[in-house]
């Protein structure tokens, strides 16, 4: 039942890639813009000073986290409103690796992916009982659950956190500038893994399977994509990057507590309007709804809480008018994606 | 003596806070039961709710039985149009949008308070009510006010169930509920039927508001963990089911109250962990219908 309306819309241009006047110069524009984005963000070390350096980790931390809520609710059909309580686990596990275990902290980074990652199957087990709405509510029940744990944790500093030793940050460089390039080419790594390995995921076997759900469960499933096995891969594939996103986080911040390391506001509600405005069941959607959001809180940042007023507002007029976001706006007029995720059938 | 009097405090106050439970979760579970939406702004509507009554008594002036008869068709009205004007539009878009509506709802509804009314704390002043209360023994006493929440959920669940399954209007609901494409079929206003259920649960959450207002404090962020009750309640007692309200609402008070004894801190985390207990051995609830 899910997305009736958008199959059409995708079968239109997806496999069998019927395209439009003017697509093919918005497919190289749009290449081209993506390369150059790459291209900046491999040099922004050089150009950037400290202080837009950390906002364009921060950029990168939240397209990763995108990307995967993305994967989610754009492929799968599951929404989550838990998520953060991955990027936590990340968080509160680097701090345990590093400082209470003497682990080496680039290490520990990849680590916290494993730690996050540990903690899903359980999660797994219990959420995948519930289906579709409920799902989305009950991983935010056991996010609440991890958070309320976090603040009772000795070692972890309670309820009000504890800052990374010392000895941490500087293994990262000796000045905050140095630490501020090393931190961001952690989050450029993770990032670009993260949207490397789903890119591939998506035109995998799994991942064609993927793209059917999204555009037919019903048919999907009839179809011989097994619809659990797929949903819980989905869910457990996404959970190393969020918790290594997590992990750069508390690096960032040089500190771990519970509401900033389980914060609904930052790790869930700004990831969903970040896709839901720039497209659901894309590549391309995260990373435009990442924009976007960057743009937005440079003019409407300071007015807090109007700032979500309008983003609640935009997502609601978006579910109205093109629940796929602006992307499928743009990707009307090209008519073929990006980056590509479907196989091409030659029409012969 | 003493500690059975303990025992049965814990017990008493636990059931009692499932009567306030219920009601929280008494609109969810209508929706859930007959449009298929968990609204995840239904803790921010009771909330908001709670502001007018809040509004209308204290800075207003107006005395609160008068507040009540001004917010009841206002509520109602607030779903009737929240269905027509928003969530009908979504409905046949697929699973997310009209999730996603109400995500963004939420977030609109707790931003607007935070304008609003600022972040301070808030209260609905209910003068003696709030603090009388029946002394049964040296560690018991019988709140007035948390036993009149219990009745007036009771009361609540009771005329639901009356006008569901035994009403005109009840008979079209669930037949709409059932199958909105056969309903159709046979004539049914189906739309309209929708709104006036969206309204219904307007009512309830007058009914939340209220009890929410008089026994707690509330503030712009606190609708969330009233959903979250809401919600862990309605699966408990298991889903669609009217009186498994009450039995889900006590067990969940029952668990906080039995956790908060042993360590304040540890009210909320109880009653979460004993929902995702029940929901790993028994996820159909604890009383599910056939």
């Amino acid at each position: 039942m899910a997305y009736n309306t958008q199959t059409l819309v995708h079968g239109d241009h997806g496999a069998i890639g019927k395209r439009r006047r003017g697509g093919d110069t918005g497919v190289v524009v749009g290449r081209a813009l993506l390369a150059a984005g790459c291209i900046f963000l491999v040099m922004s070390p050089f150009v950037l000073d400290t202080s837009s350096l950390q906002i364009s980790t921060q950029f990168l931390c939240l397209a990763t986290i995108a990307l995967m809520w993305n994967v989610l609710a754009g492929y799968t059909d599951i929404m989550t409103l838990g998520q953060h309580m991955f990027v936590g686990v990340g968080a509160y596990a680097f701090f345990g690796l590093t400082s209470l275990a003497g682990v080496q902290p680039y290490a520990a980074i990849a680590l916290a992916g494993g730690v996050s990652l540990l903690f899903a199957v359980p999660v797994m087990f219990v959420v995948f009982r519930l289906r579709a709405a409920y799902l989305a509510v009950g991983t935010w029940v056991v996010a609440e659950v991890f958070l309320l744990i976090a603040g009772r944790l000795p070692g972890f500093g309670l309820g009000t956190g504890t800052s990374l030793p010392l000895n941490v940050a500087k293994a990262f460089g000796s000045n905050p500038g140095s630490r501020s390039i090393a931190i961001y080419l952690a989050a450029l790594v993770v990032a670009a893994a993260a949207y490397s390995s789903t890119w591939l995921l998506l035109r995998s076997r799994l991942g064609i399977g993927l793209t059917a759900i999204r555009d037919n469960e019903e048919a999907a499933s009839s179809l011989g994509v097994d619809l659990v096995k797929s949903r819980i891969f989905v869910f457990l594939w996404t959970t190393p990057f969020l918790g290594m996103v997590g992990a750069i986080a508390a690096l960032q911040k040089m500190r771990i507590s519970p509401q900033a390391s389980f914060s609904f506001l930052d790790w869930t509600v700004f990831v969903i309007f970040i896709v839901v405005i720039g497209g659901i069941g894309s590549l391309e959607g995260p990373i435009i709804g990442s924009l976007i959001y960057f743009a937005l809180r440079g003019y409407l940042g300071d007015l807090g809480t109007w700032y979500l007023i309008a983003l609640g507002t935009i997502s609601i007029l978006v579910m109205l008018v093109e629940p796929r976001g602006i992307w499928a706006v743009v990707r009307r007029y090209i008519g073929q994606d990006i980056i590509p995720v479907s196989q091409r059938a030659d029409p012969t | 003596m003493l500690m059975v009097d303990q025992i049965l405090n814990v017990a008493l106050q636990g059931v009692l806070l499932g009567g306030l439970y219920a009601l929280f979760a008494l609109g969810l579970s209508l929706s859930v039961g007959v449009i298929k939406l968990v609204n995840i702004a239904h803790g921010d509507l009771i909330v908001l709710i709670s502001f007018a009554l809040f509004y209308l008594t204290q800075p207003l002036g107006l005395p609160l039985p008068a507040a009540i008869l001004i917010v009841l068709p206002l509520a109602f009205g607030i779903g009737y149009v929240l269905q027509v004007g928003l969530l009908q539009r979504v409905m046949t878009k697929g699973l997310l949008p009209p999730l996603l509506v109400t995500f963004g709802l939420s977030v609109i509804i707790q931003n607007g308070l935070l304008e609003t009314f600022g972040a301070d704390t808030r209260s609905i002043p209910g003068g003696a009510l709030q603090t009388a209360a029946i002394r049964l023994s040296d560690q018991i006493y019988l709140g007035v006010l948390p036993t009149l929440t219990l009745v007036v959920a009771v009361a609540c669940i009771y005329s639901l169930d009356l006008l569901i399954y035994r009403s005109r209007f009840g008979a079209r609901l669930r037949a709409v509920a059932d199958s909105p494409d056969t309903a159709r079929l046979i004539g049914l206003p189906v739309n309209r039927i929708y709104a006036t259920a969206l309204g219904l649960v307007g009512i309830t959450i007058c009914a939340a508001a209220l009890f929410l207002g008089l026994r707690m404090n509330f503030d712009p962020l606190s609708g969330p963990s009233r959903l979250i009750v809401a919600f862990e309640v309605i699966v408990l007692g298991g889903i669609g089911n009217l009186w498994g309200i009450l039995a889900g609402a006590v067990l969940l008070g029952l668990a906080q109250s039995i956790g908060a004894e042993f360590d304040i801190r540890l009210q909320l985390l109880s009653g979460h962990l004993v929902f995702l207990l029940v929901l790993l051995i028994r996820p159909e609830g604890i009383f599910k219908q056939a």
